[in-house]
């Protein structure tokens, strides 16, 4: 199945795009989905316990599974205001 | 007139997010606002201008959430929250908020207690460009469901 990524901030700077398409075998989780990329792109690893995740658009665990289409999001930590 | 909640590239107005909360049909005794502004130093940097970038619709929900907080914790309270991004220069406002209420003390607090909530779950970034460099700014790890974070953010509102 496929789903979409987005990355934001620091994220996107490090991975050089703010999407990405991705291929992922059934039953996959959104940590599934972050490791996968953390071994495409060593920087993000720095992240791996300040992260949140979202699944279309809302906020999720990292242990959810997702479905083919889903979009699949990456926060680094939040400084709006 | 603008809605309660919105997220943009043009400029925000105090009168523009407190007129977007009504008139109260008369029951409300206090509008209590806030503009947060584009500083011009942060931690010792001479900061040049910001840049903001939001997950739109989750920020939008985010802010959704604060307000749905807002009148559970002091009924009869309404709020109001703008923020804008794209490029801001120095003493440009970021965030514009509005707190309505029947009383002033619930006003206060409601509005205190947004903006410590958006800084804590709203999924919006700054980058700072100051003289000699760029930095993204990175706070809260956003967690709506983190209920010490939200009492932390309640005790701020209420001190």
């Amino acid at each position: 199945m496929r789903v979409t990524v987005r990355l934001f901030a620091r994220l996107r700077d490090i991975a050089g795009a703010s999407e990405l398409a991705r291929e992922l075998a059934p039953g996959a989780t959104i940590g599934d989905v972050w490791r996968q990329l953390a071994g495409e792109f060593p920087e993000l690893s720095q992240y791996e316990r300040s992260i949140s995740s979202a699944v279309n658009a809302d906020y999720a665990r990292m242990d959810q599974v997702v479905g083919d289409g889903d979009e699949i999001a990456f926060l680094p930590p939040v400084s709006g205001g | 007139m603008r809605p309660l909640l919105h997220i943009g590239t043009d400029t925000l107005a105090l009168a523009d997010v407190a007129a977007s909360l009504g008139d109260g049909a008369g029951a409300d005794g206090a509008v209590v606002t806030f503009l947060g502004l584009v500083r011009n130093h942060n931690l010792g940097r001479s900061v040049r201008y910001l840049e903001y970038e939001a997950y739109e619709p989750l920020a939008l929900k985010a802010f959704e959430r604060i307000a749905e907080e807002v009148a559970e914790r002091w009924p009869g309270a309404r709020l109001a929250l703008h923020h804008r991004i794209g490029r801001l220069q120095i003493g440009e406002a970021s965030i514009a908020i509005a707190a309505r209420s029947p009383h002033r003390g619930d006003a206060y607090a409601a509005c205190r207690y947004a903006i410590e909530r958006v800084k804590q779950i709203a999924p919006i970034w700054k980058r700072e460009f100051f003289d000699g460099g760029d930095v993204w700014i990175e706070g809260a790890t956003a967690n709506p469901d983190d209920e010490r974070a939200r009492r932390e953010a309640e005790r701020l509102a209420c001190a």
